[in-house]
């Protein structure tokens, strides 16, 4: 049955409501929440062996056939990060019960977690142009809340401008959704690609497309990443963590799938435009990364130098480069989960947020500085962690349609990213240690492991590439060639 | 029809983007509901006619229906914008209660070195 597809939506969205009615039974709600993930983890891998047998799965709504219905369609791509969302919010979740607190957990923290969840596994799945706005509205509206729990100053004040930003590009949203639906008259994506490919997408079409680029740009932070170091600085690490790891993402996947399933006849264009985009982000986000002292703004620029990185896969399109886009969009959500536990809790271990104030953690949390190091080789693409094979592949694509320049874009944002976190590990890991045996602040089981499991997570995505080298290559077999998408969703086999 | 009804979605975004740059958060709030419904009105605009055919049921009419799915988008539309609204006034108001102040810039973002 292919009822099982929408689990990773209904499962969370379900738990979500009925841990509001489980307010006062704080540790049920964390293991609801915990066990949830693991589900659908699960139902996750099950998806994805299926895909490899039986092909692209969908899942009609009512029973009604596309393209008149709503449907679920699962393929390689979108279940893979899926997969990668559930074990990557698990260990968030972990992290999250020893260090958000009482307060805010009481504050229905576990229910929106799941409704975030809900609004992202929808977004990768759902094939229906409408439905994914749906979805993003879910995310978002969920976000609105976590990114307020605790209510700080600094915390309402961010998020203010980040609700208004994200109100004003779900406007633009609306609006390319309603001129797409008065050109060529359906919202099924499948459909869409179809009618987009026998009108030759003529130049509206393409101007359309522009403005779709406009909302998942500002969704991504590409480019429009304006509004991102603040909003992500604020909230609890636990939460900032899954920001980082998953919002831009999904941004990323809305980006990536509509400029190759739906607006791919005019790369001149469209692809054109993102690479440049892709590389003035390259610039801005390395940029940032080296200019502040702030921690957690170094980390956020971190994000997007990635946002970067991954659209330079799709700008330049080929099959290698796209691959190397989806390797590298893994790596980074469980990667930049990472970075900003382990920046939340240098932040709460020392009381201090910028670097020049810290100074020789190594001695006193030296489990803490070997993770950190270990993260900072695999965002800069040091061969046995995970950044790697996402870097070579995007590196070889560039190399095969001669886009030296953004090869060299990518390259050099490497670097930066390496320089900005070793100026972190210089600063704050060597050095004197300021920290006395009476002030340290005991670390705790619930930092430390969840950060020992994403850093397993990237040595075994790493050293593992072989065993998911066949799924992505599923993945992107079927970006590269739309008409398998189609067939599947239409019934044309 | 159509293009009375595409200057008022023109207008109620002017309206809009004006409310949207003002410096109180209320009106910015403002800005952003009527905002939606500029939204709103587009979609049924593009969806292909207003005031032609008859309802769309089956056995009913004489053979031209109104394309149903625009009104089945707004109505979804109309259902989020208002509870993003809700959330935004909300937040608006926690803010003013810690801060102080609904004026945005009095709002700036952290502090820099």
């Amino acid at each position: 049955m292919n009822n099982v597809l929408v689990m990773p939506m209904i499962i969370p969205v379900i738990a979500g409501i009925l841990l509001i009615f489980l307010r006062p039974y704080i540790k049920l709600q964390r293991w609801v929440s915990f066990l949830v993930m693991i589900v659908n983890a699960g139902i996750a891998v099950y998806l994805l062996n299926r895909i490899q047998t039986e092909g692209i799965l969908r899942l009609d709504f009512g029973g009604w056939e596309p393209p008149y219905g709503i449907l679920f369609v699962a393929d390689s791509f979108s279940v893979i990060l899926v997969l990668t969302t559930s074990i990557v919010t698990a260990i968030c979740l972990l992290y999250a019960f020893s260090s958000v607190g009482k307060a805010i957990e009481n504050m229905y923290f576990y229910s929106f977690v799941n409704f975030l969840i809900a609004g992202v596994n929808g977004s990768f799945l759902t094939g229906d142009l409408f439905n994914l706005y749906v979805c993003f509205e879910i995310m978002l509206l969920a976000s609105y809340v976590l990114i307020t729990l605790g209510g700080r100053k600094a915390q309402l004040s961010e998020s203010v401008k980040y609700v208004v930003i994200n109100v004003v590009s779900s406007w633009v949203f609306l609006i390319a959704i309603a001129y797409l639906y008065g050109t060529v008259g359906t919202l099924n994506l499948a459909h869409l690609s179809e009618r987009i490919a026998e009108s030759g997408q003529t130049p509206l079409l393409t101007v359309i497309s522009i403005v779709f680029l406009t909302v998942f740009a500002l969704k991504a932070g590409l480019l429009l990443y304006f509004w991102l170091p603040g909003a992500y600085s604020v909230p609890a690490t636990a939460v900032a963590a899954l920001f980082g790891a998953l919002l831009t993402k999904v941004g990323i996947y809305a980006m990536i799938r509509i400029f190759t399933l739906l607006f791919y006849h005019e790369p001149s264009v469209t692809h054109t435009l993102i690479g440049i985009l892709a590389g003035l982000t390259l610039i801005g986000g390395s940029i940032g990364a080296i200019a502040y002292k702030d921690i957690r703004q170094i980390v956020a620029y971190n994000v997007i130098i990635a946002v970067g990185f991954i659209l330079v896969g799709l700008a330049i399109g080929t099959q290698a480069a796209l691959e190397g886009s989806i390797y590298y969009l893994i790596h980074d959500m469980i990667v930049k989960a990472l970075l900003f536990l382990l920046a939340g809790t240098m932040i709460v271990v020392t009381g201090e947020t910028r670097i020049d104030h810290m100074s020789g953690l190594i001695r006193n949390y030296p489990s803490l500085g070997w993770i950190f190091f270990i993260v900072m080789l695999s965002l800069a693409g040091i061969p046995p962690f995970s950044g790697f094979i996402g870097k070579v592949l995007i590196g070889q694509g560039a190399i095969e349609t001669g886009s030296y320049i953004l090869l060299a874009l990518a390259f050099i944002s490497s670097m930066f990213v390496l320089y900005s976190l070793l100026r972190i590990f210089l600063n704050s890991f060597w050095g004197e240690t300021i920290i006395s045996k009476e002030d340290k602040v005991p670390m705790k089981k619930g930092w430390i492991i969840p950060c020992m499991l994403l850093s397993g997570g990237t040595i075994v995505l790493g050293l593992g590439v072989e065993a998911i080298a066949p799924y992505v290559l599923d993945a992107a077999n079927t970006l590269m060639n739309p008409q398998l998408y189609i067939d599947a969703v239409l019934n044309r086999n | 029809m159509e293009t009375l009804i595409t200057i008022l979605a023109g207008v109620l975004v002017t309206v809009a983007t004006y409310l949207i740059l003002s410096r109180s958060l209320i009106r910015v709030i403002l800005g952003t509901a009527i905002l939606s419904h500029a939204a709103h009105l587009l979609i049924m605009t593009m969806g292909g006619g207003l005031k032609i055919g008859s309802v769309p049921i089956l056995g009913e009419g004489n053979g031209t229906f109104v394309d149903a799915l625009p009104q089945a988008l707004i109505l979804t539309s109309i259902v989020i914008s208002f509870a993003v609204t809700a959330v935004a006034l909300v937040l608006a108001y926690r803010t003013y209660q810690e801060t102080g102040t609904d004026k945005l810039d009095e709002l700036r973002g952290m502090k820099h070195e």
